[in-house]
């Protein structure tokens, strides 16, 4: 065995990875090293440090996530940037942008490469601050969006995200003013006055359990509008977690415009609907299942999934919001708001897309891997498994079903909605610059 | 029976005829000089409000009381308890006492099934939130069977903010599995988008509503649904849907008058149309107790008769 030196953060060697299926095709070698692909093809001759075996495994370029909640710094009692990105690279994940709702906001240039310093020392994935829209997520007042833009961690995605930036003139002048940097404001869209005390989608189930509805008309309203600002502006706009069909009928029109418009999807709102609240084996009214957007209908998720397949919406995005036990273990109303996803996220993808043959590995790399770090502006990543490419590689096992344990997760928290589920696949590996994350399933 | 009795969606048919049967029974004992029956003596009912609602306390107080329970009173409104985590914490707390039964009033909705998957012992549903409040609906429908002998073909009018009510929510599930035809009537505002799924007929026409209907069920209206634009005023709501002495007069005879209290007289009830011989709001009260009683009688008593041995 070879040794590593992660403290300079590169491998000191080569790894040579023996027979994976790159994006699912024929089984091919894939030699590591110096950080970036080397070769690919049949390499029996080759010399390694290390081998592994990859007979059956999809090799995919390292997984990105544009929505991770790290929740540090302030709730370090849920996640640190440690166990989050850990749990990011047992999820098959390179790149995570961390959410700027944290405590101090990531508002400014000092938060931002605080959050960035500390990714770059966890090492377990590389850590792209997301910063805030405005000063405090208060809606007011721009944050300093090109201090941030300029400092180490130069942030190109900006997001009140958990809030939304609903001023029609603060939305406007945020997404002209981040185009002097190639910046994207990615928007947490939901109406605020149609949202009041929003609990759960507003339909049949909420009506039954008595739970303030969320309109989808509160998420649509927003999404059309910014659609129609980022236009007349000439800017970028992303949209974090869109839940509704009606979102998806928008964001398509908005493209056929040939509109900067693009749109992210959440692995939960690929496969689970609002009737979780009512009919699970956990038990109704059980927060597990409460998360904002609310989990929607049946139809809503086969809006989703088509969109994703048809590229309307650009990518999958976790939405990764850790909670302690005791902020769950509550009534529906006082709970908050969240699931953890990244551990389980190109499962719920597997068995909502692969396993319908609405995608292929190819489709996976491209909306989990390719698209979202392009959208963040990620050079590093994203990039196909071919020589002279950073050596990003993640190496998942579809072949195998697991029963969701949440005790086994390595995030901090363990408020997954999939709890009691058994979901497809597992990632067996996953190299960060060539350096591996995972190895056997396992942290490194 | 199932072992809660958390919304009127959880009973069968025949359970909810068990209960009015047992309650039935259970009410000639009311009218004896004494009371009580010895039925569930050392069984400990713990009456858990986290709301104030001293109407429906009281009414589960004297239905366990009659029944022999030790009661333990815990009012959390005010108290530190106010948060979820804290209604697990009380939830075990109340456990470890050995509570048989806990009847639970809480502001959110489903606190009751929350609160059943800690603890042991029988939950009886007080009103959770905008959900649901089963006894209500059990002695409502309890109320109009002692008035009109039967639950089968009635038309049931159901009337106002149903939208936040919990009593409309439990007396459209148990009227329905009564055989009763239930039709909602409100401002289409306070109606849920949904209400379609469920079932009964809608209307926001009272007038039409009314002369065929033989129960009407007035619901509370709170002002303060005016000032998130529910409705633009009290007097429009009203004139609109109120039962005044001029709706009044549109009822064919039989016809009878419900409301689960407390009344806002003058707006959606007038004080004639509340305190006339049509009226049952008083008997409502009453009856409360002993469908109380037979509720917890059958999560607890198990399959000794209610009021066997008791003279």
């Amino acid at each position: 065995m070879n040794t590593y030196d992660f403290h300079e953060g590169t491998a000191v060697s080569t790894i040579l990875i023996k027979g994976a299926r790159i994006l699912g095709g024929a089984p091919a070698d894939i030699l590591l090293r110096d950080g970036v692909v080397a070769e690919t093809g049949d390499l029996a001759g080759a010399r390694a440090g290390q081998t592994v075996d990859a007979d059956g495994l999809v090799a995919l370029p390292g997984l990105v996530d544009l929505h991770t909640h790290l929740r540090e710094p302030g709730r370090e009692d849920a996640e640190t940037v440690e166990t989050g990105t850990q749990a990011a690279a047992r999820g098959g994940y390179t790149a995570v942008h961390a959410m700027a709702n944290t405590s101090p906001v990531a508002d400014t240039a000092g938060v931002v490469e605080q959050v960035w310093r500390l990714g770059q020392a966890c090492g377990h994935c590389d850590v792209q601050p997301v910063g805030a829209v405005t000063s405090g997520l208060e809606g007011r007042q721009l944050a300093e969006l090109g201090a941030m833009a300029d400092s180490a961690a130069r942030v190109r995605v900006f997001s009140d995200d958990g809030k939304c930036v609903s001023d029609a003139v603060l939305m406007r002048r945020a997404l002209e003013y981040v185009k002097a940097f190639d910046g994207v404001v990615a928007q947490h869209a939901q109406e605020p006055r149609l949202t009041e005390g929003a609990q759960l989608n507003e339909g049949e189930v909420s009506a039954r359990l008595g739970l303030t509805g969320w309109p989808a008309v509160a998420e649509e309203a927003i999404i059309a509008r910014d659609c129609l600002l980022a236009a007349h502006v000439g800017s970028r706009l992303h949209v974090c977690h869109v839940s509704t069909a009606g979102s998806v009928e928008i964001i398509r029109w908005a493209k056929s415009k040939g509109w900067d418009v693009t749109a992210e999807v959440t692995p939960h709102h690929l496969l689970l609907t609002d009737s979780c609240a009512e009919t699970s084996p956990l038990g109704p009214y059980n927060p597990l299942y409460k998360v904002n957007p609310p989990l929607r209908t049946a139809d809503d998720v086969r809006a989703l999934r088509e969109a994703l397949a048809d590229g309307t919406i650009d990518c999958v995005a976790t939405d990764h919001a850790p909670h302690p036990v005791e902020d769950k273990e509550t009534e529906w109303g006082a709970a908050a708001m969240g699931m953890i996803g990244l551990e389980t996220a190109l499962s719920v993808v597997q068995e909502a897309m692969v396993e319908t043959g609405l995608l292929d590995w190819a489709g996976v790399a491209d909306r989990m891997s390719v698209r979202p770090a392009r959208i963040g502006r990620l050079a590093g990543h994203g990039r196909m498994i071919e020589p002279g490419a950073p050596a990003n590689v993640t190496l998942y096992d579809p072949s195998v079903r697991q029963h969701v344990d949440p005790s086994a997760m390595v995030s901090k928290s363990r408020n997954t909605p999939y709890e009691g589920l058994t979901l497809p696949g597992r990632v067996v590996a996953t190299f960060l610059r060539g350096r591996p994350t995972v190895l056997e399933g396992k942290l490194v | 029976m199932k072992r809660h009795l958390i919304s009127t969606g959880d009973l069968t048919r025949d359970d909810a005829l068990l209960i009015l049967d047992t309650a039935e029974e259970l009410a000639r004992v009311s009218q004896r000089s004494i009371k009580k029956l010895p039925t569930l003596r050392g069984r400990t009912v713990v009456n858990l409000f986290f709301e104030d609602s001293t109407r429906t306390r009281i009414s589960f107080e004297a239905a366990a009381k009659r029944l022999s329970a030790d009661v333990i009173n815990f009012s959390a409104k005010g108290s530190s308890v106010s948060k979820g985590e804290s209604l697990k914490d009380t939830a075990l707390t109340l456990e470890a006492m050995g509570a048989d039964a806990v009847v639970i009033r809480h502001s959110a909705s489903g606190a009751p099934h929350r609160l059943a998957s800690w603890v042991r012992g029988s939950v009886v549903n007080a009103g959770d939130g905008t959900h649901e409040h089963p006894t209500q609906a059990l002695l409502d429908a309890f109320s109009i069977r002692r008035r009109l002998g039967r639950l089968e073909g009635l038309k049931i009018a159901i009337v106002g903010d149903v939208l936040h009510s919990r009593v409309a929510r439990s007396n459209v599930l148990l009227l329905h599995t009564l055989g009763a035809e239930v039709t909602l009537v409100a401002p289409p505002t306070l109606l849920p988008v949904a209400v379609g799924t469920w079932p009964c007929q809608v209307s926001y026409d009272l007038d039409a509503v009314l002369p065929k209907s033989d129960v009407v069920m007035m619901l509370r209206v709170q002002l303060e649904r005016m000032n998130a634009a529910y409705f633009p005023s009290a007097r429009e709501y009203s004139r609109r849907y109120g039962l005044d002495r001029d709706r009044f007069a549109r009822l064919h005879d039989d016809a009878i008058v419900m409301h689960p209290g407390p009344m806002n007289r003058g707006m959606e009830i007038s004080a004639e149309v509340a305190d006339s011989p049509r009226s049952t709001i008083v008997e409502q009260v009453a009856n409360g107790v002993t469908v109380r009683m037979a509720v917890l009688y059958l999560l607890l008593g198990g399959s000794e008769p209610a009021i066997g041995g008791a003279e």
